[in-house]
């Protein structure tokens, strides 16, 4: 028996993705993405001077990243100002970047990634991520590789891509699992966590829904660099 | 990639001859002029009423939250305003993360001031049971790119999202908000609109809507919030000093500008 979505989408269908660069003149990389009715925009102020002075590395530059929840993006007003979630995410979003990221000839440097959701409906992290490295690249932070961010849930038995607010909330039979993974476009996976309950089998059946949906998300990445890019030459002529 | 973080003095002093000179601006515009303005609805569609303000390259975005709460013992059939603005280290490279510093609590406190004192709340519509629940509006001001009057931007964004917010549906029975239910009655506003205008004093001139460059080189500012040429709030920013008849010019020069926004708030809503 084929499993129903509320919004009658596939199961391994992601839902519709938007992305854009240079939504924030006075950054030196912004970007924008949407998928479904999550949006998330991303600024990238560096490198510069690592301040306070006592963090910065002889060695190399850093990555400070910082995720935000603007109050107006969910139904009950969120209070401005940090909280843990928004703390652990910022860190997280940290280690799913990092890896793709060359500073080492940014010694004693940081690069400051703010990424703010302005509507949510669920992957929150993963529209934040897919931002945020878009705008890594728009600033022209040298990086070995993309990063692209999609959550894998599993409702009662079935896994699909790209949950909703609405399906996170699921409460039939094992109820919903949470899985966001980010993976680079060679391959590799920097960030993965998991809310729920789920078989090691299923898990790794996880993995590959991840793999190709992420494949969809770096093509919508790049597409909107390219077209950033082309955009700023017509300009020119 | 370091920006520069101020306007560094020898464009300052060409600013200044400019103005005195040409009674114009870098960008041709008149003194007296504001940049464009344009307004979006619905940026975020989880919000009573929301939008995004673009004047110029100056970009803020504003929502109108709803709540069910006690009301305040010395108002019992009252509703209340709750207006914050945040400087988001995304806008601008001189903001960063932590604690809200001064500017941010300046602007979010004029902003608010302006709003409540002009009696554009009706706050006795926003009573649900007397003396037990009352609605609290909070408007939400965050900005998004800084090149200079996120002041006046924040008021125009906080009028349009006010002026289209609708409020939600209230479950009495189960004492519940239904923020996915929107009524048709938008919020208990009045016919004075709080136009917050801010007049920069740059040399011997006198400008409004300044631009980055312009605010970093203003000596000192006021802001003045009325609704057709009435005041109702005030703000003398910083430790330098206008003349007499530069304050007196100031007043002239927001009652003339406040018009002009108030129809291009008009317009862009349309």
């Amino acid at each position: 028996m084929a499993f129903k979505r509320p919004d009658g989408r596939k199961i391994t269908e992601m839902r519709p993705a938007e992305a854009k660069v240079g939504v924030v003149p006075n950054a030196d990389g912004s970007a924008m993405f949407k998928s479904g009715k999550t949006i998330a925009i991303a600024a990238v102020y560096g490198p510069k001077k690592m301040h306070p002075q006592h963090q910065q590395n002889p060695r190399t530059g850093q990555l400070r990243c910082e995720y935000n929840m603007i109050s107006f993006s969910v139904d009950d007003r969120i209070r401005p100002g940090r909280n843990r979630r928004a703390m652990e995410i910022s860190e997280v979003t940290k280690w799913a970047l990092e890896p793709v990221v060359d500073l080492k000839d940014y010694p004693n440097q940081v690069v400051d990634v703010h990424i703010n959701i302005i509507q949510a409906d669920a992957g929150t992290r993963c529209a934040g991520i897919n931002a945020a490295a878009m705008a890594l690249a728009h600033a022209g932070i040298p990086m070995k590789n993309m990063v692209s961010s999609i959550s894998i849930g599993k409702l009662d038995k079935t896994l699909v891509v790209d949950l909703t607010k609405e399906e996170e909330d699921f409460e039939e039979g094992e109820g919903p699992t949470d899985i966001p993974v980010s993976i680079t476009s060679d391959g590799k996976i920097t960030h993965m966590q998991l809310d729920g309950m789920i078989e090691v089998k299923q898990l790794q059946e996880s993995i590959d829904m991840a793999k190709e949906a992420c494949k969809e998300v770096y093509k919508i990445q790049k597409d909107a660099l390219k077209k950033f890019i082309e955009d700023k030459s017509e300009g020119l002529n | 990639m370091d920006k520069i973080r101020t306007t560094p003095s020898t464009t300052a002093d060409r600013i200044k001859q400019y103005m005195k000179k040409e009674g114009k601006r870098f960008d041709g515009r008149g003194l007296e002029e504001f940049r464009e303005l344009t307004i979006e609805k619905d940026v975020s569609i989880k919000a009573e009423g929301s939008v995004r303000v673009n004047l110029g390259k100056t970009e803020v975005i504003v929502g109108v939250k709803m709540a069910l709460s006690e009301p305040y013992a010395d108002s019992p059939n009252k509703g209340n305003l709750m207006v914050t603005a945040e400087l988001l280290p995304l806008s601008s490279p001189r903001y960063e993360s932590g604690p809200p510093r001064i500017d941010a609590i300046e602007w979010a406190r004029v902003t608010d001031r302006g709003i409540r004192e002009s009696g554009f709340v009706d706050f006795d519509k926003l009573c649900v049971v007397p003396g037990k629940k009352v609605w609290t509006v909070f408007v939400d001001i965050y900005s998004i790119n800084d090149d200079g009057n996120l002041m006046d931007a924040a008021t125009i964004g906080a009028i349009a999202a006010m002026k289209i917010a609708k409020i939600p549906k209230y479950d009495e029975e189960n004492d519940k908000v239904l923020y996915d239910q929107p009524t048709k009655n938008g919020l208990p506003l009045t016919s004075h609109v709080p136009v917050a205008i801010s007049v920069h004093k740059i040399g011997k001139s006198l400008i409004v809507d300044p631009t980055r460059e312009e605010e970093d080189v203003s000596e000192t500012r006021l802001t003045i919030g009325s609704s057709k040429g009435t005041i109702s709030s005030l703000q003398k920013s910083n430790s330098r000093a206008f003349e007499i008849d530069e304050i007196k010019n100031a007043f002239e020069i927001a009652a003339k500008a406040s018009e002009v926004v108030d129809k291009m708030i008009e317009k862009a809503l349309k």
